[in-house]
């Protein structure tokens, strides 16, 4: 009908696919929940209930907990969201809404493949599945299927972004819409390495087709994926931070210039630095670690503009509320407000994530934190909480507006919100300081023969942090359950993008390109990984049998 | 216009200290690995699996003196155990850890001597510490291998030389 075209586009079909992601990424969330209370409480002393029919073991919890958190909770999360921000940034629908459709049904088949030998035991191999540890193959291919759905998501945002381009020559994109495609676009060069050690080495050897695998090139191809994923889950937290929490606060967003400069150099620096994940792996020549340390540290750059600016936006907002002094601004952010509070409390929370994350990528520093406690504790503050508190941040207004309804209680958000800072706030700083103890992680260490004393005050609280939480998590579901089902006053709008205080117009053209930076994004993992990806494919015998020993 | 000259300032108050900020810490690290000589692993080579156990450096594990006050720990890790319970060793010794993977990924983590390596099968895992304080130094796996993963670990025992 003409008349349609006219209007201005209704979304349905996008808030639609975002509820659909949306409703998958919770689920997984609640699943990651109930294992995580039952492995703190296990560091606490109390025996985990293995049983029969549900949870084998400790070891089966963690490799559930990890793939429902950080690997659907995430990806599905990021899909949703990243479609609704994009296609309201540039004011029209998707390009395809059959792709849309495809793609998000595509990766809940593929999860649910994923998920069968996950559930039965079948595939405890915990999230980063090092071979030579070996899964039902059905794992490797229902997790090969979700990667490659996020594929989809990136075609279908790049059409819609070119169909915009075509009616608008000389603007710039808006900044959500930018960082959005950005977002995609790093991501779905960094998934090769993950594809890669699917479709050429496990889901061929745990078919059968080949008899061996080599255990360093498939952790090599894992990282290339592995650490570019935290950028994955961490700049759809920045586009909330960047262009809508300014506004929600009252103020401008600070610069925008800034932010996409600081997008474009995540979009190149977010993947040339795996190695420092293998920092302690033989068979990878030391200058290539050093070299990536150089690297992560450059990544930290970025990291820093984007702190400026969101906590300038922050500042904006609370003097134009009232605020004074030096500090004191801080306490007229608008506190009542749970999707503000519950992000400001996650912007806090990842100060200390990231300087965490610095001494972990410190080369010789390393080799006190690797694989202890210590990390866990880390992800805990970034993924745990700047971006699932965030997201939960986030929820408050985006769920009301799916569903039309008002959120049930603010009451009951600020206090959830509250109670996950102060609950991972026990929780993290207690792992930290069992992993410089010396405690590994992955471990069910209440049943560990080398159990220190010095560990046990630290693990007691490790289980009361782990408790705060669930807790604060299960409030955070009855909210969004009571606010679908009994709510009955209408959804207010939802956040609208912030202004900002120094404009596109005033940055470089080459500020809204992406091929170029694509580009040097390419020639930064060939420089960066060529060598030694080749050495390693053209050296190994591939030899290294399966096992499955749980 | 003014307004827009302010924000460049501020733009660059902060962008300069995010470049020094980085750039000092690396170079406290390149100090610490090159002036002080605090290496990480790096490629030693590989382990044939065919014949794991039957060569050098493997056809011989456990504790064995190169010379004075100087050993080596060859290890090959499997599971649930490293193959050595306790190694005694002098105080003063220098050890030279050599280690491999039987089976699946495991990890050689012995935190008060700060060692801390991945043992792969079919590759060689090298690392070299001094051993100067009398004492108990716990020795476990840290990575998981395994449903019995909390059970691998041991203990190097650092004798006080009479």
């Amino acid at each position: 009908m003409a008349t349609a075209v006219m209007q201005a586009p209704d979304f349905r079909t996008e808030r639609r696919v975002t509820s659909a992601y949306l409703i998958v990424a919770l689920v997984a969330l609640f699943g990651g929940a109930v294992t995580g209370l039952l492995q703190a409480l296990e560091h606490a002393g109390v025996t985990f209930p293995a049983s029969d029919w549900l949870l084998r073991s400790y070891y089966h919890s963690v490799s559930v907990h990890g793939v429902l958190n950080a690997l659907v909770w995430t990806t599905f999360f990021i899909c949703g969201f990243l479609q609704f921000i994009a296609t309201r940034a540039l004011g029209r629908p998707l390009a395809s809404r059959r792709l849309a459709w495809g793609t998000f049904w595509f990766m809940a088949a593929g999860l649910v493949v994923a998920a069968i030998p996950l559930v039965g035991n079948a595939a405890t191999v915990m999230f980063t599945f090092y071979p030579p540890l070996k899964a039902h193959w059905s794992f490797y291919v229902g997790l090969t299927m979700v990667v490659a759905g996020t594929w989809g998501v990136t075609a279908n945002l790049a059409m819609t972004h070119r169909a915009w381009r075509r009616e608008h020559s000389d603007e710039r994109t808006p900044l959500a819409a930018f960082m959005s495609l950005v977002t995609f676009a790093m991501w779905t060069l960094a998934s090769a390495g993950l594809a890669a050690e699917m479709l050429f080495m496990l889901i061929p050897w745990s078919l059968g087709m080949v008899h061996g695998t080599d255990p360093l090139l498939a952790r090599t191809l894992f990282w290339f994926t592995g650490h570019p994923i935290v950028y994955f889950w961490l700049l759809p937290v920045y586009v909330s931070w960047y262009t809508l929490i300014p506004r929600e606060v009252g103020g401008k967003l600070f610069s925008d210039p800034m932010a996409r400069l600081s997008f474009i150099l995540f979009l190149f620096l977010s993947a040339p630095l795996g190695f420092h994940h293998q920092v302690a792996d033989p068979g990878i020549h030391e200058g290539w670690k050093l070299f990536q340390a150089f690297l992560t540290f450059a990544v930290f750059f970025p990291s820093l503009l984007t702190f400026f600016t969101v906590v300038a936006s922050l500042e904006s907002g609370a003097r134009a509320r009232g605020g004074k002094g030096w500090v004191a601004w801080f306490f007229k952010l608008p506190w009542g407000n749970p999707s503000v509070a519950a992000q400001v409390l996650a912007m806090i929370m990842f100060a200390f994530g990231g300087i965490g994350g610095l001494i972990n990528a410190s080369y010789n520093v390393n080799l006190v934190v690797h694989n202890t406690a210590y990390v866990v504790g880390h992800f805990h503050l970034t993924v745990g909480t700047a971006v699932t508190l965030s997201w939960m941040g986030i929820t408050y207004w985006l769920v009301p507006h799916l569903s039309g309804r008002a959120l049930w209680s603010r009451g009951l958000a600020l206090a959830q919100a509250w109670l996950w800072f102060v609950g991972m706030l026990i929780f993290s700083v207690s792992l930290h300081e069992l992993g410089l103890r010396g405690m590994p992680r992955r471990t069910m260490v209440s049943a560990a023969p080398y159990l220190q004393d010095d560990w046990k005050g630290l693990l007691l609280l490790v289980g009361i942090g782990g408790t705060l939480l669930f807790i604060s998590a299960m409030l955070y579901f009855l909210n969004l359950v009571l606010t679908v089902t009994v709510s009955r006053q209408p959804a207010p709008a939802p956040p609208e993008f912030a202004e900002a205080s120094s404009s596109a117009v005033e940055s470089p053209a080459i500020f809204d390109r992406l091929r170029p930076w694509v580009a040097l994004a390419i020639v930064m993992l060939v420089v960066a990984y060529g060598p030694v990806l080749f050495r390693l494919v053209t050296t190994t015998p591939m030899n290294v049998p399966g096992f499955r020993v749980w | 216009m003014k307004k827009g000259a302010t924000i460049y300032l501020y733009e660059l108050a902060w962008i300069l200290p995010s470049i020094a900020i980085p750039v000092g810490m690396l170079s406290a690290l390149l100090v610490t690995a090159f002036g002080a000589g605090i290496h990480v692993p790096s490629d030693a080579g590989r382990v044939d699996i065919a014949t794991l156990g039957q060569k050098a450096p493997f056809d011989k594990l456990g504790l064995v003196e190169i010379g004075p006050l100087r050993y080596e720990v060859r290890m090959i890790g499997q599971i649930w155990t490293f193959g050595e319970n306790e190694i005694h060793i002098p105080a003063g010794s220098t050890v030279t850890f050599l280690a491999t993977s039987r089976d699946v990924v495991h990890g050689l983590f012995i935190p008060k001597a700060n060692i801390n390596v991945m043992l792969l099968p079919g590759l060689l895992s090298r690392v070299t510490r001094r051993f100067d304080e009398p004492g108990e130094y716990p020795m476990m796996c840290h990575e998981y291998c395994g449903i019995g993963h909390h059970l691998m670990g041991g203990k190097i025992i650092v004798d006080p030389r009479s």
